[in-house]
């Protein structure tokens, strides 16, 4: 395991190229779905306003 | 007819049920092939014999490098369908790729320089490759600014439409660089005509990491389609059914 970890000596590259693919990909998913609810929401408030006026 | 499939796609209400019917599909394929492309890269794929385990970061490089060049055509596509064709829901799918395709290439650049810095002995030189994949950084970063300066919806569809079009002509040169030009980047090992120069072990989870970035892709472009689709059309009436919670 520790042999794993230790990437042939290059751990010092290897992980932080997999850390930061994996943020980047955790950051677009939770970014996305955070836009869509949102948009959802503001729409839901369009549609209730609209709806009192008419 | 044949083209009524197409005129469906433009319209807003059909576009945002397909969307949202698909995602989970896209979604869920894409998680199980990075799963298992990591696992492979990771775990059963031999250790480069020139460059040791550092070879590994083509796992997460070559995928990103990958969406980079893949998000930034589609976008140029459909801003340009949106501007020849003048079809709104297209420059929505332009506007929905570009924080996508920024992040990716962000991921490009940095892992490519952890990955030169032991085999060219730096983090960064102005090489044909590496420069142009920077100003690829650049134009969707420039596609971005521009459409949050411009308030008016229809005025910022179209100029960032022109600058997503004309900033296309760097896909290829991206692509091309490494053999036009006299590049610290090695040449392609997969993408190329004749057979790549990989063994099955290497080369399997690499093709799993590229298909599983693109149902990635996918997935993350229909969730923003939706969320776009909701902000353009105001308050249409089909939105009741669609967003009622």
């Amino acid at each position: 395991m520790s042999e794993f970890l230790h990437m042939g000596g290059y751990a010092a590259y290897v992980w932080p190229a997999y850390g930061l693919t994996l943020a980047v990909i955790v950051w677009n998913i939770v970014y996305a779905r955070r836009l869509l609810s949102r948009s959802r929401e503001e729409a839901r408030r369009r549609l209730a306003m609209r709806g009192e006026e008419a | 007819m044949a083209w009524t499939w197409f005129h469906r796609l433009g319209s807003p209400p059909y576009l945002y049920g397909l969307a949202a019917r698909l995602t989970p599909w896209f979604a869920w394929s894409a998680a199980l092939c990075i799963f298992a492309g990591t696992y492979g890269g990771l775990f059963l794929a031999p250790a480069d014999y020139q460059q040791g385990d550092d070879f590994r970061i083509i796992y997460v490089h070559a995928p990103s490098a990958w969406m980079s060049l893949m998000v930034y055509t589609t976008m140029a596509v459909s801003a340009a369908v949106g501007l020849i064709w003048r079809i709104k829901v297209s420059h929505a799918v332009a506007a929905a790729c570009a924080p996508i395709g920024a992040s990716f290439t962000l991921v490009a650049l940095v892992t490519g320089s952890l990955w030169g810095y032991r085999m060219w002995g730096t983090y960064w030189e102005w090489d044909p490759r590496l420069t142009s994949e920077l100003i690829l950084f650049f134009l969707y970063l420039g596609y971005m600014g521009l459409r949050s300066s411009i308030d008016d919806t229809q005025r910022a569809d179209r100029a960032s439409a022109v600058l997503a079009v004309v900033g296309v002509v760097n896909v290829p040169i991206i692509h091309f660089s490494v053999t036009w030009w006299n590049s610290l980047h090695q040449a392609p090992s997969v993408m190329q005509l004749a057979a790549p120069t990989m063994p099955a072990s290497m080369l399997i989870p690499l093709l799993l990491m590229f298909l599983g970035f693109t149902l990635m892709f996918a997935a993350l472009l229909l969730v923003r389609l939706q969320a776009e689709i909701l902000t353009r059309e105001r308050t249409a009436n089909w939105m009741r059914e669609a967003v009622a919670s």
